[in-house]
């Protein structure tokens, strides 16, 4: 392993001026960032400084669970927060990191490029003075010329260059395995393409999540305001989405008996720009692929589709998504007539009057009374709603969740439970009169599939810096570096009409084959035959 | 079925811990052995000093013919034997579960360790024929494997299901198989890492446990150079498996090729101090005991990876978790 790890000091400078000290600090920082020993200490800090983002939820992974995480630690929290633990691999000290390892990838393999370039042009150097020195040498006695011997060479792949003196010694010195070098330069300049497609596919990519459930009047058009979680990147507008619009057909999922899923399909109808409607049917891990935008299938549940029917028999029907909280689809949910109960002659709401209900809904209601479902299909459904009246707290311009009534308002005794301690059972089809006589009915389900919706345009970059890269490790990792030479001296004794001669090899890299094939290429030389 | 690969899965814990027992005993009684006298010769000079003149030495001539002693001999043939046997008991238990499963044995957690150390101790007994000289490391071998199954029947036990949605794509045989097989071969890399560090400590005149141990063992130079090449061979797969197929499978199924998931961050953990292994080994300055105990951290985490992450974290990877999508 030939690395120069510490390249020559400059020569003994005269007693130097300040720019001079200054020039000499920098060239001596740049010298040691690019030292294979400062490499080695900025991977391990990478390794480390990596570990944060596994322990403490990441934003960017889980919303919710840095959420939860500031709930359980409330002291902890803000201070993890500014030390930028909930988003370690965006946060400056993670960047600094890479940034340096990588300023001290280029610094090392330019140079490196630079010499590699130059030994690829260059024939292999003359035999060192004493060949019988070298790890592998030997003598032996050949009926053929430099130019037969140098064929052999070829024959095998190496890199040959014959030099004749005029006193009639001769050597021929030949070299194999450039291709070590050039695989390790083709790994390291892959990370810096990969570092690049992901640093553009962050600025230039968006993504957005949002659940869909099925109906024609539940359809989604990409905009920035349909969806129910985004993010663009730095470069992106939302002007820039592409336009497309899509309705949740039909969706599908099987089960084991064990309640095990077992497969999901969801059939969307399409529409691209102003083409026409399509259907597309996609799945988890084969997302629907459209031009600009890839949908993914990332999950699904129930929404629960409800009637409310106020004091003045006005009706409000709502198709809520219910959230699985567990893996047979026990799901919890909410349903909020913010504009109801409205006296027509005033016409004014009365924010007394508001309804929102909240509860459980069971795929299968289980045998033994619990308040979880036993399978994720629909065998025995039902759903178990309170209901409260009063001021749902959604005109005060904090957005609240979807999926939960606010808990300050009820604490307030703003939003009062109407309907009793014990949760209300309704099965599909049935209608509950509440104390006010105003009225809810329970219309069924649908499916609903979660999407999370992504366009990363730097992908195929990233991937084939990832594929090249691989290419270039396993060049270098299989390859060996290794010189042979053949010399004659000019007064070589002729035994047998034959030349003798001295061989040596050296390998310059750990490679424990050597020795066999250095005596091959020996016996080869003997026996004149290529 | 699934009862039968339960059973052979002991059947083969149990071969395992006696060729164990018969590898002990080699190395208590063996002392005299063939291969303990030509552990005794001088060990060449490790350290490379940049030209790599001085560490060209075969392998093959530390079996240097001494006169054998008898009983030391005989256990470690039989410990051989009972390896081989152990070894097709633990493809039984493989087999059976994947017929049981009517897949690929590699679905979840226990399935994942029974597979990986399979591949380790299949590329164990690989190396043991072609270098019969190295058996002496066959009682830390069969240590590891005999802890980790353990570990795996106690720990992880999953009864026999079908795969959850997510893992039903062709990126998830070719990436998982060839995690697993990169596992297996680090995992098999870690023993001759963990001896040659012992006897490196020998040689230098420390004789306090661990390195009592190093007596008995290949040359320090042999053990290193396997270690190298057992790491060199598996990091191309690791990479292969953890940092490409694994992210084009992620692509397709979450939509993100890479999210930072607590699984994907201890594999990039991985592969970065497994690079520190490779990097250090070629740094002429840095010892190879310096190297080698990168490497053995580089195997910490993928064991973090396996049980800490799965167990205590989490997150998107379903292996642990069934029912999730
Ligand atoms: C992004 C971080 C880096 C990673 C993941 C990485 C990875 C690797 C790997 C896996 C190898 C071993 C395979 C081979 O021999 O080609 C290697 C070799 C090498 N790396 Fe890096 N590297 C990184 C950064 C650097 C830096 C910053 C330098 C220079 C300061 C450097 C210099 C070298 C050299 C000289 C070798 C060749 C060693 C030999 O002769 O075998 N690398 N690198």
């Amino acid at each position: 392993m030939t690395v120069v790890e510490e390249r020559p000091a400059p020569p003994a400078a005269p007693p130097p001026k300040l720019p001079r000290r200054l020039w000499a600090l920098l060239r001596n920082s740049w010298r040691q960032l690019t030292s294979m020993r400062t490499a080695l200490v900025l991977l391990f800090l990478l390794a480390v400084a990596a570990i944060p983002g596994s322990i403490f939820p990441q934003r960017a992974v889980n919303e919710q669970k840095v959420t939860q995480y500031y709930q359980a630690h409330p002291s902890l929290a803000p201070w993890l927060e500014r030390l930028g633990g909930f988003e370690v691999y965006g946060s400056p000290w993670f960047a600094s990191i890479y940034l340096l390892l990588f300023t001290s990838l280029v610094g090392c393999v330019l140079p490196r490029l630079r010499d590699h370039a130059r030994a690829l042009r260059q024939a292999p150097p003359d035999a060192p003075r004493r060949l019988d020195r070298l790890p592998e040498s030997a003598d032996l006695t050949v009926e053929i010329g430099p130019k037969d011997i140098a064929r052999i060479l070829r024959r095998r792949r190496f890199r040959t260059k014959i030099r004749e003196q005029e006193d009639g010694s001769w050597t021929v010195s030949a070299e194999k395995g450039y291709l070590k070098e050039t695989g390790n330069l083709l790994f390291h300049f892959s990370l810096l393409a990969v570092l690049i497609g992901v640093g553009f596919g962050h600025w230039y990519g968006w993504h957005g999540d949002r659940i869909l459930v099925a109906g024609a009047d539940q359809g989604f058009c990409d905009s920035l305001a349909q969806y129910d979680d985004s993010t663009l990147g730095p470069r992106v507008d939302a002007a820039d989405l592409p336009d497309f619009c899509l309705k949740l057909t039909d969706f599908r999922a099987a089960y084991q008996a064990t309640g095990q899923p077992k497969n999901f399909s969801a059939t969307v109808a399409v529409t691209e720009g102003d083409g026409p409607a399509k259907t597309r049917t996609f799945t988890v891990n084969d997302p629907l692929r459209l031009h600009g935008a890839n949908v993914h299938l990332i999950g699904h549940g129930y929404a629960i589709s409800l009637r409310y029917t106020d004091r003045y028999g006005v009706s409000q029907t709502k198709v809520v998504p219910f959230l699985p909280i567990d893996g047979m689809f026990t799901s919890e949910g909410v349903a909020q007539f913010p504009d109801v109960n409205i006296d027509p002659k005033t016409n004014r709401r009365d924010s007394t009057l508001q309804m929102g209900f909240e509860g459980r809904y069971l795929p299968t209601v289980g045998t033994d009374g619990s308040a979880t479902s036993t399978f994720p299909a629909e065998n025995a459904p039902a759903l178990f709603l309170t209901a409260y009246r009063g001021d749902l707290g959604l005109d005060v311009g904090t957005p609240g969740s979807v999926y939960a009534l606010d808990q300050g308002q009820i604490a307030t005794g703003d939003l009062k439970n109407v309907s009793g301690a014990r949760p209300h059972e309704l099965k599909v089809g049935e209608s509950w009169t509440l104390d006010d006589g105003t009225k809810l009915e329970f219309l069924g389900t649908r499916p609903y599939a979660t999407l999370a919706i992504r366009y990363d345009p730097t992908q195929t970059l990233v991937l084939a810096g990832a594929a090249l890269g691989l290419l270039g490790l396993m060049l270098s990792l299989g390859g060996h570096r290794r010189r042979v030479w053949f010399r004659a001296l000019p007064a070589s004794p002729e035994s047998d009409g034959g030349t003798l001669l001295t061989a040596g090899g050296l390998p310059r890299t750990d490679y424990p084959g050597f020795a066999d094939e250095f005596a091959q290429l020996v016996k080869a030389a003997e026996e004149g035959t290529p | 079925m699934a009862e039968l690969s339960n059973q052979l899965m002991a059947v083969a814990v149990l071969a395992y811990l006696a060729a164990m027992v018969c590898y002990a005993a080699e190395y208590a009684f063996g002392s005299k052995s063939r291969i303990g006298r030509a552990a005794v010769r001088p060990a060449r000079q490790l350290v490379g000093s940049g030209a790599p003149v001085s560490d060209i030495a075969d392998d093959e001539d530390i079996v240097e013919v001494a006169k054998p002693d008898r009983s030391g001999e005989i256990f470690g043939r039989i410990a051989v034997g009972l390896n081989i046997v152990a070894l097709l008991l633990h493809l039984g238990a493989l087999t059976t579960r994947g017929i049981a499963a009517d897949r690929m044995p590699w679905g979840n957690m226990y399935e994942y360790i029974l597979s990986a150390t399979f591949v380790g101790s299949a590329v164990w007994v690989g190396v043991l024929i072609r270098r019969p000289a190295i058996r002496h490391i066959g009682l830390f071998v069969t240590l590891a494997l005999v802890l980790l199954l353990g570990a795996d029947g106690m720990i992880a036990y999953t009864p026999v299901g079908p795969l959850v949605p997510a893992l039903h794509s062709y990126w998830f045989v070719i990436h998982v198989s060839t995690i697993i097989l990169a596992s297996g071969i680090f995992l098999i890399g870690a023993v001759p890492a963990t001896m040659f560090l012992i006897r490196d400590g020998y040689d230098r005149g420390k004789r306090r446990f661990p390195y009592s141990l190093g007596r008995n063992t290949p040359d320090a130079t042999v053990l290193e150079r396997l270690t190298f090449r057992l790491h060199a061979f598996a990091f191309p797969l690791f990479t292969f498996g953890a940092l490409i197929a694994g992210p084009i499978w992620a692509e397709a199924s979450w939509g993100r090729y890479w999210g930072w998931d607590p699984k994907e961050v201890w594999a990039f953990i991985s592969w970065i101090v497994y690079a520190g292994y490779l990097h250090a080994r070629a740094t002429p300055s840095v010892k190879r005991t310096v190297a080698t105990w990168i490497a053995l951290l580089g195997f910490a985490t993928m064991l973090m990876n396996l049980f800490g992450v799965n167990l205590f974290f989490g997150g998107f990877h379903s292996y642990a978790n069934p029912g999730g999508m």
